[in-house]
């Protein structure tokens, strides 16, 4: 590799090759920047997501540090080597060094980027069984959550555990029937239907989620959970929230003008402020 | 008797078959490429009035209707806004434009092998485009559901809300027309760069935009066949009765619907195992371009040639195979959820290689930095960042966080709307001199340059952050959730980086438009390259080489060779020609 | 002119890689020819339609996967389609149609044009029957009241049917255009070779969409 090597006259060379340092330094400024930006904004949680609420969500966050790390050092080598490269080599008379490549590099850095994925690939899988795949509770409260354009209702099923029959024709809004409850099924008559999530800290809670119209979507921040809720199927969903309080539920699958306003809460309370939810909610129904 | 057809042997004569009714390739891709800038400034203007209804929701319009925007207007916008860009911008312009332009020069060749084919291509793209903008004025506007369509949404009529009626089928009807013309150019292309190549030009000598073209051009003949068999069924579903993707029970609006048995999932799959392929056809033809640029203005070869082919070839084999990862929430079994998570981490690593090798082709190089090559580099700067992102989104378990908020719109914009759009601009002023005979402005190149690489970084890198915080996509504003209101300043921000990086190609066009008239006269080799589309005329007479058609006897970068006498090989120069090829070909530098 | 003095060179030393060369040299009347020196070798227009022949298979397999998909629902209201009983006698005459087409390009080649055009037409006719055929097949299911919304296995008939019989179609208008118009561009051994393929595919496609259909009622 034969590099010219210049006498350290920089103004003479600057004035034979005028314009190739500037846009250099300029680009290269410019990438350190980003570089040093994006990873400040992200290392102080400038913008953070809120504090999980459940043991899952940790894990979740966990898993997507783990990947900002991974990603992170693969952002900061390569727009740095960018900027590195471009000023190294920018035009100052040299001749450029022939090479058509290098298999060996190739291999090395192609395993690299493989193992890197393989691990975050396994370690990811781990945190989407905890997810998706965790065994029921036996004491799991069951909540169905139905989805309409643009509201979320929410039904219990009652001191008989049993969720009633809904029919699609008996849907009416208005006349106080939004989910088409049956009133000939004995099981229908002591669900409770609300418009917010009312849920005990700590236990175990199967959203069933369903839709009447078209698909939307059911997403809590600070579970790091959400599912679309799909008309014609029963999508069911697990959490166990670990703190009492108050969040938002929105919808984040394009429902129809209302969109950005399908929005609901989610009460995480004591077990006995539950209890009695519940039975206020059955005296009012 | 020649065996063989002969094309393009007398140019045309009279305006309408020279200039609009032309089955030249390069008139077709001229065509193809104004109706892309046509097309662009349009999606633009569109997302300026989201960016601006977004920070201003209230503000009076003057030219809508009622003044202030309405949130089925706004998601008309991001209905339209998506759709144009994606179809008319992102797969017109680097395929259907520059390939058409110069996949046959850089082969040899008089033309494409199909030249009526093509030219219905073109006409076929131009009607969808109308059709597609037609669907602004008809009753009920523009559709509401984004350019993925899921139904029911799309799939009812308008009982599921404004434009949902013959605006959606009017996009529906544009979708279809662009599917047949895909089909027919990917035919052009493939058949082109198998049968048509030069004497010599090996698969292995082509250059890596000709290989580009290539697999973009499989990757379209195979996935929009699928999107066209989605369209049919969904425009069924709204105007038969048909129910492929509407289930039993369905109440929108309160009105019961008669239909049964049909899945929304099934569309889904159907879109994506499109929808995939799609962005690989965006980004290819792209990254052809960025290795083509990298390696001229470095004076160097490609770094690991034979490995960027093997690269284009993976990525675009298993861009068929991860579809899914647009549908890990939506439903779909967790269990193919991490099949797909699997196949869609295995796309990094051909991406990854692509970006080392791009490093390599600069390292060691004597770069030189003219607009193509400042825009190929910002290419890799973005494709990187851009790629990264998707790491977090290709894992369910994190994207159960990420889906559906402005991180994936940050992700998206930085691969598709800059990086792909940098390719755009790369494969502009690099070819520039060659389509018009004019060389651009380097200068006002250069800052356009600038401007719009800080400005798209300032555009999209908070984007990334508004989604972590939970910012929802595709929300006309933010006073539904209580949350959304601290996102405001970020929203600020980036409308602002919107509109100055918007005003910032009214440089490019200036000088674009200025330069097809009062630019410097180019010469046939401006820019001292290798490739075959160098060793013509300035334009290219008719049949591309003005009967004198080259063999080739090297690589297409055989740049700063030891032991040349300079430092560039045209391919079709043997290497006793060297000394005299010196003298004949002009250079220009 | 760079380009110029290198195809002296080719000549003189046989340079350029003969074995890797894009344009194989020809053999005779078929095919390749030059490339790229004058024209489109006629071998391309045979590529063209195998590229197109897999884009069509795509839609079709788009079809069927989404059949495959919707068959599949548990609970689900699909009620298996009785097939017209037509239908097999159509599939008999597009066979006979691909041997037909078979014999008249095999008279082609051997220079009975006169064989060559009988066949060619007898293809043609045969096609259209087939056409007209899948139209009464269409007639008996209206009649019996099953159209294309009464049920999701009627929908796909109508569609599958529908899909091929439009591209069958236009494998009939290629037919006819090669018998009442001598190609400009295309030598008409290469056409009579395109459309067999278009022909003996669609062909193929029915068999193969036939026994789906009949698996599913």
């Amino acid at each position: 590799m034969i590099i010219e090597r210049r006498a350290t006259r920089a103004i003479r060379n600057r004035r034979r090759h005028r314009g190739s340092a500037e846009p250099a330094v300029l680009l290269a400024l410019l990438l350190a920047f980003l570089v040093v930006a994006t990873v400040y904004v992200s290392a102080a949680h400038v913008f953070p997501a809120p504090p999980p609420i459940t043991r899952v969500a940790v894990q979740v966050d966990h898993q997507y540090s783990i990947t900002l790390y991974a990603t992170g050092a693969a952002f900061v080598f390569a727009q740095l080597g960018l900027a590195y490269a471009v000023f190294r080599f920018r035009d100052r008379g040299q001749h450029a060094h022939f090479t058509r490549g290098s298999v060996l590099l190739e291999i090395l850095w192609t395993c690299l980027t493989a193992l890197v994925f393989l691990v975050l690939g396994i370690l990811g899988s781990r945190v989407w069984a905890a997810v998706q795949f965790s065994p029921p509770a036996p004491d799991t409260i069951q909540v169905e959550v139905t989805g309409t354009q643009f509201v979320y209702t929410f039904r219990y099923p009652g001191p008989d555990g049993k969720f009633g029959r809904l029919d699609p024709a008996l849907v009416n809004a208005p006349a106080g029937n939004p989910l088409g409850l049956d009133p000939k099924d004995p099981a229908a008559k002591d669900d409770i239907v609300t418009s917010t999530l009312t849920v005990p800290v700590n236990h175990p809670v199967e959203l069933l989620l369903r839709s009447q119209d078209v698909v939307h979507n059911f997403f809590v921040r600070e579970l790091r959970l959400q599912q679309d809720a799909v008309p014609g199927t029963v999508i069911p969903l697990h959490f166990t929230a670990d703190r009492a309080g108050r969040c938002e539920i929105v919808c984040t699958q394009l429902c129809g003008l209302g969109h950005y306003r399908m929005r609901s809460f989610l009460n995480v309370v004591s077990e006995s402020a539950y209890e009695d939810f519940l039975r206020q909610q059955a005296a009012a129904q | 008797m020649s065996a063989s057809a002969q094309i393009g042997t007398a140019a045309p004569k009279g305006f309408l078959r020279r200039c609009i009714f032309s089955t030249d390739h390069k008139v077709i891709g001229l065509q193809y490429l104004f109706l892309a800038l046509a097309a662009v400034t349009l999606g633009i203007v569109l997302s300026l009035l989201m960016r601006f209804h977004l920070v201003w929701p209230n503000a009076h319009l003057p030219f809508l209707s009622g003044g202030i925007m309405t949130p089925e207007q706004y998601l008309a916008l991001v209905t339209m806004h998506g759709t144009i860009m994606v179809f008319f911008v992102l797969t017109t312009a680097p395929q259907s434009a520059f390939g058409n332009y110069f996949l046959p020069i850089q082969i040899g060749a008089p033309d494409m092998a199909f030249p009526r084919l093509n030219m219905l291509s073109f006409w076929l793209t131009l009607a969808a485009f109308l059709c597609m903008a037609a669907a602004f004025v008809v009753p009920g506007g523009a559709p509401i559901s984004g350019w993925t369509a899921y139904p029911p949404l799309s799939g009812l009529g308008d009982v599921t809300g404004p434009g949902e009626g013959i605006g959606q089928t009017m996009w529906i009807v544009s979708i279809l027309l662009f599917c047949f013309a895909s089909l027919l150019g990917s035919i052009n292309f493939i058949s082109t760069a198998i049968d048509m190549r030069a004497p010599g030009l090996t698969l292995m000598r082509m250059p890596l935009t000709v290989w580009a073209w290539f697999v973009t051009a499989i990757l379209s003949l195979l996935a929009f066949g699928v999107l066209l068999a989605g369209g049919v069924l969904l425009f069924l579903d709204r105007s038969a009765g048909t129910s492929f993707f509407l289930p039993a029970g369905l109440v929108v609006n309160g009105e019961l619907q008669v239909r049964a048995g049909g899945s929304p999932l099934l569309w889904q799959h159907l879109f994506w195992f499109f929808g995939h392929p799609e962005v690989y056809i965006a980004i290819l033809p792209g990254m052809g371009v960025a290795s083509h640029v990298l390696a001229n203005f470095s004076r160097k070869p490609v770094f690991g040639y034979r490995a960027m082919v093997l690269a284009l070839g993976a990525i675009g084999f298993l861009g068929f195979l991860v579809w899914g990862h647009h549908m890990f929430v939506s439903g779909m079994s967790p269990y193919s959820s991490l099949t797909f998570s699997v196949l869609t981490m295995s796309i990094g690593v051909p991406s990854a290689i692509k970006t080392f090798n791009w490093l390599g082709t600069l390292w060691g190089g004597k770069i030189q930095f003219h607009p193509p090559m400042l825009f190929a580099i910002g290419f890799v700067s973005f494709f990187v960042t851009g790629g990264l992102s998707g790491i977090f989104l290709a894992q369910p378990a994190v994207d159960i966080m990420l889906h559906a908020t402005y991180y994936v719109v940050a992700h998206f914009h930085i691969v598709m709307g800059v990086a792909a759009i940098f390719g755009i601009f790369t494969a502009t002023y690099y070819w520039f001199p060659k389509m018009f005979g004019r060389m651009m402005d380097e200068t006002l190149g250069k800052f356009h340059f600038w401007l719009t690489f800080a400005g798209s970084y300032c555009i999209f890198m908070p984007m990334h952050f508004v989604g972590i915080e939970g910012g929802v996509r595709r929300y006309a504003d933010s006073s539904g959730a209580t949350y959304l209101a601290a996102l405001q300043p970020l929203h600020r921000f980036m409308t602002i980086a919107a509109f100055a990086t918007a005003a910032a190609q009214l440089v490019f066009f200036y000088n674009f438009f200025w330069s097809l008239k009062r630019g410097r006269k180019a010469p046939a080799n401006p820019w001292s390259a290798t490739t075959l589309e160098w060793i013509t005329s300035s334009p290219p007479p008719a049949d591309n080489f003005d009967g004198r058609f080259p063999s080739v006897y090297r690589g297409p970068y055989e740049y700063s060779v030891p032991g040349a006498s300079q430092d560039f090989l045209p391919q079709n120069v043997l290497a006793e020609e060297d000394a005299l090829a010196n003298q004949e070909t002009p250079n220009a530098r | 002119m760079p380009g110029n003095v290198a195809t002296a060179t080719l000549q003189l030393n046989g340079a350029g890689g003969n074995a890797n060369v894009g344009a194989p040299s020809g053999n005779g009347g078929q095919g390749s020819g030059p490339s790229g020196a004058t024209g489109v070798p006629q071998r391309t227009y045979v590529t063209g339609m195998m590229i197109a022949l897999a884009g069509i298979l795509m839609f079709f397999a788009a079809l069927v996967s989404a059949y495959t998909v919707r068959r599949g629902f548990p609970n689900s209201d699909w009620q298996a389609l009785e097939v017209p009983r037509i239908l097999w006698l159509n599939t008999l005459v597009l066979l006979a149609s691909s041997f037909t087409l078979a014999r008249s390009r095999r008279h082609l080649l051997s220079g009975d044009d006169e064989s060559f055009r009988h066949w060619w037409g007898v293809t043609a006719i045969l096609g259209v029957f087939f056409v007209a055929g899948q139209l009464i097949a269409w007639r008996q299911l209206v009649v019996a009241g099953v159209y294309l919304a009464t049920n999701p296995s009627s929908s796909f008939f109508y569609i599958f049917t529908a899909a091929h019989g439009l591209h069958l179609l236009g494998g009939i208008i290629g037919l006819l255009a090669v018998a009442f118009r001598s190609p400009r561009r295309l030598a008409r051994r290469t056409a009579v070779d395109v459309i067999s393929m278009y022909w003996h595919f669609m062909d193929g496609l029915w068999l193969f969409l036939f026994v789906f259909l009949l698996a599913g009622s």
